[in-house]
């Protein structure tokens, strides 16, 4: 192999075992940060012998030996953490089973979920969550991260050396919450998977591939994490709303890069593998709990468009009861106004203009294009070509988005 | 970026009917689907009968021509796939490397087209593929 190779190898092995060794490292000496440099420190070692003794037969096993050998001579050197070495070294050595292999195996789904939790803590601001979460599970450069989120890299370093030390600082243990503990620990790091997933879905083509790559890195530790705890309903919910997000990524956009709308969309692109993963994990979240969460209901939305081989097929009955659902568990207006259009599809016009009606006073809607747009369609529907007319322009005035003003303005005059 | 990893094990293109893998190779392949599977990366897995048990359709003249298996002059045979989803063609590679193959097998590593690296022209003709598969179902109702 020559020496190009085996950089290449070692940055491809470093991308795939390195939230596992610092989830490994960070079991033994109990800080992330602390992990994290001795994850590094085993890089360097190997980026040294590597090229000269060739890669090792289990590569994985042999960066955790060197980084946990570091790990064990930095308890025993440093006073900071001396008390620390009192109450773990003991386990160290006494426990210390002779083969790597089987120290990874042992520990390394649960060293996993410590590392997920302990990065999504809510001590954490949203945007410090997503960054360590990205750094340290997804294997990405702080270069990365910042072109992704459109942010200059430097802050992005800061914002994840700031939550190392703010997790340091505040002792957060290394583990996975319990009991009541557990639910709003789990929503936060289903928050930032989510966002993550978000971010990349938002972008457009022809930015940097780095942006929609983001989905791809949150599409996985999502399936990451549903392998980890797999008695959650909430995080198959999750894998199945981005999976079956995900299947319509090549028809999302049109030839020029404009957005296709979902009854628009060409169906044969979607992609059919992902869509039956969704189901499943869709199904997999129902049958483990019948008092359904946020994701599994919003899952199980997108699931009903995504049976429908036709937009016309549209199961829009079902649609409009479960966001009478979700406005039961997670009420907002927007829900309130989804609703209102799945009620339109299956009722009619009518009945869906009865309930926007109810929202035209709702404080958070009114900076906003959406329920003049809505109320529009509807009352278009209705024949109530004035009112229509005056709608659509309300809307084009409020939107910031150009094309989208240009196809309102082209709707209030086609009346 | 997804890839398809191929399982080519050797011999099996000679395999008797029903013949089926070897037990001692199913509990570290499962570890390794396993593997796969905690990584987040494995989307979908399956293994395939022997050729002898399949058929050939070939279209020599414009015409199917339908053989049965086994297909002697056919010398790499699949036995089964894996399809994953990764970050790098490296990254497929590393795990294909991975996986505790016998000495007779190979893994060939493939990456799936997607409809984004097809040029405009064949976009379009694949456009239509809904409504085709519609008219099919409606034909055979």
């Amino acid at each position: 192999m020559t020496t190009e190779n085996v950089h290449r190898t070692i940055e491809t092995v470093w991308r795939i075992e390195q939230p596992r060794l610092i989830a490994g490292l960070a079991r033994i000496v109990r800080d992330v940060g602390i992990a994290e440099e001795l994850a590094q420190d085993a890089l360097v070692v190997a980026l040294k012998q590597w090229p000269e003794q060739g890669v090792p037969r289990n590569p994985g096993a042999w960066l955790m030996a060197t980084g946990r050998n570091r790990a064990i001579d930095l308890l025993r050197r440093n006073k900071r953490l001396g008390r620390k070495l009192e109450e773990i070294g003991h386990d160290i050595e006494t426990d210390a089973p002779p083969d790597p292999d089987e120290a990874l195996d042992d520990h390394v789904g649960d060293d996993l979920l410590r590392l997920i939790f302990t990065s999504c803590h809510p001590i954490l601001s949203s945007e410090a969550r997503v960054a360590l979460t990205l750094r340290l599970l997804g294997g990405l450069t702080t270069d990365e991260i910042a072109r992704a989120f459109l942010v200059p890299e430097p802050t992005v370093a800061q914002r994840i050396v700031r939550a190392k030390r703010t997790l340091s600082e505040a002792r957060v243990p290394f583990e996975v919450p319990r009991g009541e503990e557990m639910a709003k620990r789990l929503s936060s790091v289903l928050e930032v998977v989510y966002l993550i997933f978000n971010e990349g879905y938002a972008a457009t083509a022809g930015e940097d591939w780095i942006r929609p790559q983001l989905s791809q890195e949150a599409l996985r530790l999502g399936r990451i994490l549903a392998q980890l705890a797999p008695n959650e309903p909430e995080v198959h919910g999750l894998v199945a709303l981005m999976e079956i997000q995900a299947s319509r990524f090549a028809a999302r956009v049109g030839p020029k890069g404009e957005p296709v709308l979902l009854a628009d969309q060409d169906r044969s692109r979607w992609n059919h593998l992902l869509i039956r993963r969704g189901l499943a994990a869709l199904q997999r979240a129902e049958s483990l709990s019948d008092a359904l969460g946020p994701y599994v209901v919003q899952a199980a939305i997108a699931a009903c468009h995504a049976r429908a081989r036709k937009a016309e097929d549209t199961d829009w009955a079902r649609i409009a009861a479960l966001y009478a659902a979700l406005g039961e568990i997670m009420p907002s207006p927007i829900v309130e106004l989804n609703r209102a259009v799945a009620v339109s599809m299956a009722y009619g016009p009518a009945a869906g203009l009865e309930l926007v009606e109810g929202l035209r006073e709702e404080p958070s809607l009114v900076p906003y294009h959406l329920l003049p747009t809505v109320r529009g369609d509807f009352l278009e529907k209705l024949g109530r070509k004035d009112e229509a007319r005056a709608e659509f322009e309300k809307a084009a005035a409020l939107t910031r988005n150009g094309r989208e003003r240009d196809i309102l303005l082209a709707r209030a005059a086609a009346l | 970026m997804r890839f398809m990893m191929l399982m080519i094990p050797g011999g099996y293109e000679n395999a008797e009917p029903g013949t089926m893998p070897d037990a001692e190779a199913v509990g570290p392949m499962m570890k390794y689907n396993e593997e796969l599977q905690n990584a987040g990366v494995l989307l979908a897995l399956d293994g395939l009968h022997p050729p002898s048990m399949g058929a050939r359709v070939s279209f020599k003249g414009g015409k199917p021509t339908v053989t049965d298996g086994p297909f002697p002059e056919v010398k790499e045979v699949l036995g089964g796939y894996w399809m994953i989803d990764v970050r790098s063609r490296e990254e497929a590679i590393e795990w294909a490397k991975r996986c505790p193959a016998s000495e007779n097998e190979t893994i060939e590593i493939r990456q799936v087209q997607e409809f984004s690296d097809f040029p405009e022209d064949l976009q379009q003709a694949t456009a239509g593929f809904t409504e085709m598969h519609e008219a099919a179902g409606r034909k055979a109702r």
